[in-house]
């Protein structure tokens, strides 16, 4: 697991808080452990390598979206259009893989399965980008902005194929296009590639949050998007950024479902994004911009996850998991508003004892 | 100066007091506010007058000291308290919701109603009318808010106020914003209103529009009562006696040092007003190295808007500006912060700190560059940058991890001066830089800036504070209605002069144009 949920600018202050200070900063954690001891008595393998796994593999897809959308937040924006651009994506690379690309004169292009996977992880930036143009460039409110790409990937995706899958991805020898198959079944020192894969990314984008200046100016344009903007941030360069990053992030996603399944279906990812919002609010982001960790969202994720998983495997109806998980967010963000406060009386008190 | 008799004195204020967390912003004040006068409050900005008034609003509440009103002590818990006995107040910042009519406004929270059938907008609109009439402005009741002219949404304002039947009415500087033509119209409405019993307290910043409209006059100096006479009784001179106080306000020159090549020239900076005319009005200035320029002049009279040009947050200003005789063509503020420009802007909670941000993380937020090896911002680069900076700023803070909001006032404006510096700058520009903090941290934060001007920084400065601008700058310009009214070295400078050219082209009267360049 990351090191995280603390430690980003700003939050690590007044760090001799009070007992009850300290138990809500790392809430995200005792959630998590409570979890996981919770399900290892009540659900019977549980515990299991297996199962693990397999958990793992579920959270790994919530886990990618939920980073893109940390930093999407953590500027004061949202991103709607992630799960379409999963499914776009997906549907990008089966086809290319199935069909190749035709180019109305006669001929189809294949590309091999590494271009593949580079030119949907483009379709995924460029998305973004429209995304990012049309909110900094256009003034379009992200909220809309991505609603409205989520409509348009939807509706590509479903083109693509007239509504139908494009099935049995294996590929053709000659073309280069088998082996698509790795990036969801394959395995590295018994661990699945996605987990590796998204431990690579998660540590990248944990990195470029602390260490480079893009990341320190996401949370700058967050907290103060005016005062960022006069210290010569380049703020919409920022935004078209953390948009970006989202959008790379749901293609990382469209290529690891699709290819698990070795089927791509247009109604893959259909309200991913949701659950994106709510690891990442569970892992401590804002919503009012400025805070956020990406160790936190990765936390975050696993909770919701294993709740799930857990849920499924005691054999709880999924209409009540829907509520259970409802209420866990909004039990987290109330925690939240808790710990702000106490924070604030802390440092007030400290403040008072300096003189 | 003989007292009236005290049956006139409708409002009483007696040994008020008001501290903030830190600041004591009014100390043992004492105000008469008589019926059928103009009651006329005047000082420097931050001397307390709209936290005396807002005592009077109801809008704060005194931490010592009592209201009379009508001779019995009162309380204002809220507003509305103070509304309902008959106090209305015009805030210098409008407080109006852009989204709705005229009369939806003027009427707001006591709408017309046809009991549970809803507002009855026809007849709001009919009395909204009548009030609009009498302000002579011309003004559509139906009209939205946020359509008209600022000048306009002022008279709405004053309307809503009139219209409340207030007994007590406060004009927090009414006619910042307005047009000569609708200062006349206001002073009529004034006068009608002061023939009808109605006690007026007027706030303003311009001399002769008090001289002119006013009966009695108290003066605040750094929240105290300095001054109070009979409007009559007194002239200019002894009104900017009183604002002042001793001549010498304890920030003198520190160190005397030489003063180098031009740092930076503005040649013909212009921003078009949207309704016409010029916010900034071919503005041309420059500034030394080693030297400090201030820049006075009152709200409005374009000088945070010309330093908004110079650091290209204006996309439509116009003009040249030169750092080092060289012309900067980037137009942005990251391009021109690179070029050596910086600027600390007048609000700092909304423009110069992200809040929720640690101290350090402020202090470097505009400088990251520097700390890179790579694209790996150095953390022990970082650090040292940061701990100079607390060092040689002095910025009172156990641990630069805290969050910069935990701050007092002076010290978060050191860490916007500190984050400025980062950046190497070789101008700094600084819009009001005093604004909102105690006298202690006003005098470190000038000796800062005589500090910097030593080694070399060229300095533009601008304030409201007349003793500031006298006491620290080493060049003064004086600008009005968007243009520069007079541009003295210190030792020409007085103070009636200065009040006089940052009078011109205001309010009534003919107004002429004098270039002392």
């Amino acid at each position: 697991m990351m090191s995280a949920a603390e430690g980003s600018l700003g939050q690590s202050a007044a760090g001799s808080g009070s007992l009850a200070l300290n138990l809500m900063k790392l809430r995200t954690f005792i959630a998590l452990f409570a979890v996981l001891v919770f399900f290892s008595f009540a659900a019977p393998n549980f515990l299991s390598a297996a199962n693990l796994i397999l958990m793992s593999k579920h959270v790994a897809l919530n886990a990618f979206l939920a980073m893109g959308m940390t930093f999407v937040i953590v500027t004061g924006g949202i991103d709607l259009s992630v799960g379409s651009i999963v499914g776009l994506c997906a549907m990008v690379a089966g086809g290319l893989i199935l069909n190749g690309l035709d180019l109305m004169i006669g001929y189809t292009v294949y590309f091999n399965v590494v271009e593949i996977i580079l030119i949907t992880l483009g379709v995924g930036l460029l998305i973004g980008a429209i995304n990012g143009l049309l909110i900094t460039r256009l003034n379009v409110a992200p909220f809309i902005a991505t609603l409205g790409t989520l409509y348009v990937a939807r509706g590509l995706a479903l083109l693509s194929s007239d509504g139908a899958t494009f099935p049995n991805l294996v590929g053709k020898e000659e073309f280069g296009t088998t082996g698509y198959g790795v990036l969801g079944a394959g395995r590295l020192f018994g661990l699945p590639l996605a987990i590796w894969i998204l431990i690579v990314v998660a540590l990248a984008a944990s990195y470029v949050a602390r260490f480079t200046p893009i990341g320190r100016h996401i949370f700058a344009v967050g907290g103060n998007e005016r005062a960022a903007g006069l210290s010569g941030i380049r703020v919409a360069r920022v935004k078209l950024f953390v948009y970006m990053f989202s959008g790379f992030c749901a293609a990382i996603v469209g290529l690891i479902v699709s290819s698990e399944l070795m089927a791509a279906h247009p109604a893959t990812g259909e309200s991913f994004e949701l659950n994106a919002i709510a690891a990442a609010v569970l892992g401590g982001t804002s919503m009012s911009g400025g805070r956020g960790t990406i160790g936190g969202t990765i936390v975050g994720a696993f909770v919701i996850g294993i709740l799930s998983d857990g849920l499924v495997m005691m054999g709880v109806s999924s209409f009540w998991q829907m509520v259970i998980k409802g209420l866990v967010i909004i039990i987290a963000v109330v925690v939240d508003q808790a710990q702000r406060r106490l924070q604030q009386r802390v440092a007030l008190r400290q403040m008072a004892r300096m003189g | 100066m003989s007292e009236t008799p005290d049956d006139d004195v409708v409002l009483r204020l007696e040994g008020v007091s008001k501290v903030y967390s830190g600041t004591v912003a009014v100390k043992q004040a004492d105000f008469d506010v008589r019926r059928g006068a103009v009651n006329v409050l005047v000082g420097e900005n931050g001397a307390g007058k709209s936290t005396l008034m807002k005592i009077i609003a109801g809008v704060e509440s005194p931490t010592h000291g009592r209201i009379l009103l009508d001779g019995e002590p009162v309380s204002f818990a809220n507003a509305a308290a103070a509304r309902a006995r008959g106090v209305g107040m015009v805030f210098q910042e409008l407080n109006l919701f852009g989204n709705l009519s005229v009369a939806e406004n003027i009427f707001a929270a006591r709408e017309l109603t046809r009991g549970a059938l809803g507002i009855d907008h026809r007849r709001q609109e009919r009395r909204a009318a009548q009030f609009l009439e009498r302000l002579e402005a011309g003004i559509d009741p139906g009209a939205l808010v946020e359509d008209l002219r600022i000048g306009q949404q002022q008279l709405v304002e004053i309307a809503k106020a009139v219209a409340q039947d207030a007994r007590i009415l406060i004009l927090d500087e009414p006619t910042s914003a307005l047009s000569a033509a609708e200062v006349e119209v206001l002073f009529r409405v004034i006068a009608d209103l002061r023939a009808r019993g109605v006690a007026i307290v007027y706030i303003s910043h311009r001399l002769e529009e008090l001289i002119r409209i006013g009966d009695f006059i108290t003066v605040l100096r750094d929240g105290r009562v300095t001054g109070r006479a009979r409007m009559a009784d007194v002239d200019v001179g002894w009104i900017v006696r009183q604002m002042i106080g001793s001549p010498a306000k304890d920030f003198a020159k520190a160190e005397d040092h030489a003063i180098g090549a031009e740092a930076f020239r503005a040649e013909d900076i212009c921003l078009p007003r949207l309704t016409g005319g010029y916010e900034v009005d071919h503005v041309s200035l420059s500034v030394r190295k080693g030297e400090i320029l201030g820049v006075y002049g009152l709200m409005g009279a374009g000088r945070s808007e010309f330093l908004d040009c110079v650091m290209g947050r204006r996309p439509h200003a116009t003009g040249r500006i030169f750092i080092d005789g060289e012309a900067v063509s980037e137009r942005d503020v990251t391009g021109r912060i690179r070029r050596g420009l910086a600027l600390i802007p007048e609000d700092r909670q909304r423009e110069g700190l992200v809040a929720i941000l640690s101290v350090a993380a402020n202090l470097t937020m505009a400088s990251l560059s520097k700390f890179l090896v790579g694209f790996h911002i150095s953390s022990a680069r970082e650090q040292t940058a940061i701990g100079r900076a607390i060092r040689d700023l002095s910025i009172k803070v156990a641990d630069p991890a805290m969050e910069v909001a935990s701050l007092s006032g002076g010290n978060q404006q050191k860490v916007v001066i500190g984050k400025a510096l980062m950046t190497d700058p070789k101008v700094l520009l600084m819009d009001e830089p005093s604004r909102g903090i105690d006298v202690g941290a006003k005098a470190e934060v000038f000796r800062t800036m005589r500090k910097l001007a030593a080694q070399g920084l060229g300095i533009v400065f601008v304030t409201s504070d007349l003793g500031e601008v006298l006491a620290l700058s080493d060049r003064i310009a004086v600008m009005s209605n968007g243009r520069v009214t007079a541009l003295v070295e210190r030792a020409e400078a007085t103070e009636q002069s200065l009040v006089a050219a940052s009078a011109l082209g205001h309010g009534p009267g003919p107004s002429p144009l004098l270039e002392t360049k």
